[in-house]
């Protein structure tokens, strides 16, 4: 399934560094998502897009993850040449995600 | 107003209207918050990242210029509700000028029949000749304010609460500041209500999530969330902006008016809670540095969202400044392909502009060519798998080190029309000047607010 299912998401953006916070409906699925949406597939997700690093918080009290990626933005906001200069269709693009169901059916 | 805690033990309480998120948001949901809202301040979010350098050049221009375009609209929908229910308004809309902002107001004001407004204005966020005699490093790329030469256009330090609400405490029915924290203008309020201590740093975190989640207005409420099918929102054209009920103990429900647009829940106070944030547990602000990492959100009614739990630590020792700069020029051109065959026409297009670019010697440091509606968003690796489209839009952009070369790329995209692929429609192209951002961290001595008051 799409991560797009169990969760959803928005981005901010802040001269070049985008911030995308995954947040899941429901708390139960948080594990899963925890367990499968790391940074390192959200950097190769973003391949092309994201030139820097990009670093996982967690928020176990909002069911939620939050992304920063260094170097996503064209070279920041206020004088990139994309189309959309914040980066805020990023989020979308995140919930294309494949996840693979929890054993239990969860 | 009063609001009634467990026992029966009082807790003040203010209501804060959010009644606009940027320069160019609604205006009828803050005069809908001004008439129904029952509350005591209506705050103006207006100042977008760049928008205090671009001012700034407006007011070089002209003296009395240089602060929010909308500031007169906006306070002849609200002034004569406000000033009738003793609604205070704080506002960032001085942006380059605050004191012609507040000058402005004030005969808005008269001219409405208003005569006893007290408005202050905050200046003092200008730090530019500060910033060039320490010659402060730029965090962003390699170099310093001084080398910035003369490109460098203004440098605007973001201040805290303390001179907002200083000016409330003053008398002030209307604070007008220029570059300040966006949840500052918030968290002022609080302060002057509450008589917070500028050292109690966990009610300070606690007022700046709050501020924080007020701050894009419509966002909280609605806005920028809906996803049909996953998350359907009733009323977005009718949207209502947010209300902050904060306790003088920081307690805090969002919420919005009854019958208005849009909905407030779980799900889009932790949208708005991580909006734009890095580290949860270091959220640096003028005032404190906040921790959401322990907030909690929990629907407690009907578009009604308490959210507890956040705290701070003692504020830095330097403010960040941000620093306009003229960057670059930016030349631009589009033109659109339809029906069987469009991608490949779009492509072939693309290719003829990439060869055209180089036959001709256009001079750039950076080229963009891409389809709209196929990779121009993420890019072709990101969206290798989509499927092929009815219509496509070639897009072509690039940066020059001035207006000239920036023009040509334009024009190379522009004569697709009779010298590129069958059937291309709506050429459009553009050129223009870059003024962008940086920033700077300022020994926090340096900025000097000072609050003047101007009468209606």
């Amino acid at each position: 399934m799409k991560l797009r299912e169990i969760a959803h998401s928005r981005t901010g953006d802040k001269g070049n560094i985008s911030n995308i916070s995954v947040i899941a409906y429901d708390a139960k699925d948080f594990p899963l998502m925890r367990e499968q949406v790391t940074a390192a597939r959200v950097k190769s997700h973003f391949a092309g897009v994201v030139q820097g690093e990009v670093v996982r918080y967690e928020l176990p009290n909002l069911s939620a993850l939050n992304f920063v990626m260094d170097q996503a933005l064209g070279g920041g906001v206020t004088r990139s040449l994309a189309l959309d200069a914040h980066g805020k269709s990023l989020s979308s693009a995140l919930l294309d995600l494949d996840i693979v169901p929890a054993l239990d059916g969860k | 107003m009063y609001a009634h805690k467990g026992d029966g033990d009082e807790v003040r309480t203010i209501r804060i209207g959010s009644g606009a998120g940027y320069s160019g948001d609604r205006i009828e949901p803050a005069i809908e918050l001004a008439e129904k809202g029952d509350i005591q301040y209506l705050v103006f979010e207006c100042l977008g990242e760049r928008t205090v350098a671009l001012a700034q050049q407006a007011r070089m221009k002209n003296p009395e210029s240089g602060y929010d375009p909308l500031l007169e609209e906006r306070m002849r929908a609200v002034l004569p509700i406000c000033a009738s229910k003793g609604i205070k308004i704080v506002t960032n809309m001085g942006a380059a000028n605050p004191e012609a902002a507040a000058r402005k107001t004030a005969d808005i004001a008269k001219s409405l029949g208003l005569s006893a407004l007290k408005i202050a204005a905050i200046v003092g966020d200008d730090v530019l000749d500060a910033c060039k005699d320490g010659d402060l490093p730029i965090m962003e790329f390699d170099g310093t304010i001084r080398q910035l030469g003369n490109r460098l256009l203004s440098a605007n330090a973001y201040l805290g609460a303390e001179p907002m609400a200083q000016a409330l405490t003053a008398g002030a029915d209307i604070v007008i500041t220029g570059r300040a924290s966006d949840p500052a203008l918030f968290l002022a309020p609080m302060i002057h209500a509450f008589g917070w201590a500028m050292d109690d740093w966990n009610l300070l975190g606690q007022g700046t999530v709050a501020g924080h989640l007020l701050e894009c207005a419509g966002q909280i409420t609605g806005g920028y969330f809906a996803d049909p099918g996953y998350k359907d929102v009733a009323d977005l054209a009718r949207l209502g902006f947010p209300i902050g009920e904060v306790g003088e103990d920081g307690g805090l429900v969002v919420t919005k008016i009854a019958g208005s647009g849009g909905a407030v829940t779980a799900q889009t106070c932790k949208e708005q809670l991580l909006y734009e944030v890095h580290d949860p547990a270091k959220y640096f602000q003028p005032d404190v540095v906040a921790d959401f990492s322990q907030v909690k959100v929990e629907e407690i009614g009907p578009d009604r969202v308490r959210v507890s739990g956040g705290r701070g630590a003692k504020r830095t020792d330097t403010l960040k400044v941000s620093v306009g700069y003229v960057d670059s020029y930016i030349g631009e051109g589009q033109i659109s392909y339809a029906g069987p065959g469009a991608l490949a026409r779009g492509r072939l297009a693309l290719e003829i502009v990439r060869e055209r670019l180089k036959l001709t010697g256009v001079e750039t440091s950076e080229l963009r060519f891409e389809l709209v509606g196929v990779d121009a968003l993420h890019g072709p690796d990101v969206s290798a798998h989509a499927n092929e489209p009815y219509e496509v839009r070639v897009r072509v952009s690039g940066r020059t080190e001035n207006l000239r070369e920036a023009v040509r790329i334009g024009n190379e995209v522009e004569t697709l029309y009779t010298n590129g692929p069958a059937a291309g429609g709506g050429a459009w192209k553009s050129a223009r000047d870059v003024v962008a951002v940086a920033s700077v961290l300022l020994p926090r001595e340096l900025a000097k607010p000072q609050i003047r008051f101007v009468g209606a």
